[in-house]
């Protein structure tokens, strides 16, 4: 997968069980549905606070992109674009 | 009648050619040829036929806001629409598009700014409303009419009736109404003067009054179904915002606001999809399936409720 943002490779991580990807570029972060409030959890989880994972970086841009719940699941199909009808939908009503 | 159209509206493109350039090359084109429209190029002039049925005293409005708005729209090349084989017509600059072989290439930043320029124009008193709406209440009815059984059918029918009625234009939009482009696609921009002048916005049969959202929902459809890479929607929204567009919060999550247009268009061209799959007695391509499959999804998600 490609971040939306600068086009570098995003890498896939596991955080406590939730998968994030990571640009290995400009460091932004995708989330999943459903994957923020996963995290939320997991912290509210913490009694005290835990040390920062040594690969995570302090602050993240926020390049988290927004998407409705009923779009195209993770990541869309964008990257397969051989089809006929793609291209002329994108030029007509 | 339509087969009389196409020479005697080629001709009258000649005239508006020679019109403008008396030793014109004479370069012609059909640019499109449809049931309902027909567009005819002639060197540097485009004559086009409007819809059987088109109201000639709305579209006669839409193009005088055309004519208001040059750095924004493309200036017809007369001023108030002509009369062919009981089809209005209008005259414009013949412009370069966008290469619909490389989508890749649109020019997604300008495409955004002249959406943000075009709704923070302060609406004109004489406008009709947006077409939009209508237009896609139109396409989900015929569905219902001719291919009610069809499997993809019934989710792309569910998805329009869960609905709000402005969304199926069946009521007047909450929030402020906006002059809106009301039909926006990559078909809708070109470059005038051909071939390296600035892009314009083209075709301003749905143009009017409405909701701004309306003319951002089908790149956001395009992008949530997951026919659009991120970073050309990302691109086109960064600039509607940077250009200071109306439709949505200046920053933060745009989608309270695009939810319920992105599925009214989701359903839109689902429906056409599907009503041509069936009338060409093929199936659904992968693209036309995620289209249906995002309807499918949205009874399971309840819409976003509008910020205002």
């Amino acid at each position: 997968m490609q971040c939306p943002k600068c086009r570098a490779p995003m890498h896939t991580y596991n955080r406590n069980g939730v998968q994030i990807e990571q640009c290995s570029g400009c460091r932004g972060i995708f989330l999943d549905y459903g994957e923020l409030e996963a995290l939320t959890r997991l912290e509210s989880q913490w009694s005290q606070p835990a040390p920062p994972p040594p690969a995570a970086p302090q602050a993240y841009p926020a390049a988290a992109p927004q998407a409705p719940a009923w779009g195209a699941p993770h990541g869309g199909h964008y990257g397969n674009r051989r089809h006929k009808s793609f291209g002329h939908m994108l030029f007509s009503s | 009648m339509t087969e009389d159209l196409l020479p005697a509206l080629t001709a009258r493109a000649a005239e508006a050619a020679h019109a403008r350039d008396p030793a014109c090359a004479c370069a012609a084109a059909t640019l499109a040829h449809r049931e309902d429209t027909t567009v005819v190029r002639h060197a540097a002039a485009v004559a086009k036929a409007h819809a059987p049925g088109t109201d000639p005293a709305a579209l006669a409005l839409r193009l005088a806001v055309a004519a208001r708005l040059p750095g924004i729209l493309l200036p017809p090349l007369a001023p108030a629409p002509a009369e062919l084989h009981g089809r209005p017509v209008t005259y414009w600059p013949y412009g370069t598009p966008v290469d619909p072989d490389d989508p890749d290439a649109a020019p997604w930043e300008e495409a955004g700014a002249l959406l943000a320029r075009l709704h923070r124009i302060p609406l004109p008193e004489a406008v009709p409303p947006l077409r939009g709406p209508e237009k896609a209440a139109r396409a989900v009815a015929l569905l219902r009419d001719l291919s009610p059984r069809h499997p993809a059918a019934g989710p792309v029918l569910d998805a329009w009736a869960d609905l709000p009625p402005w969304a199926r234009g069946e009521a007047p939009a909450p929030g402020p109404v906006r002059l809106c482009h009301g039909d926006f696609h990559l078909g809708q921009l070109i470059r005038d003067p051909a071939p390296g002048g600035p892009w314009r916005l083209i075709d301003v049969d749905d143009l009017g009054a409405g909701p701004p959202v309306w003319d951002l929902a089908r790149p956001a459809a395009w992008y949530a179904v997951g026919m659009l890479d991120p970073g050309a929607w990302h691109r086109f929204l960064a600039a509607y915002r940077a250009a200071g567009g109306p439709a949505v919060p200046p920053d933060g999550d745009p989608w309270p606001a695009l939810d319920v247009p992105a599925r009214a268009l989701t359903a839109q061209t689902a429906a056409r999809a599907v009503t041509k799959a069936a009338a060409a007695g093929r199936p659904l391509d992968e693209v036309e399936e995620w289209l249906v499959d995002a309807c499918a999804r949205m009874r399971s998600v309840p819409a976003a409720a509008p910020a205002d």
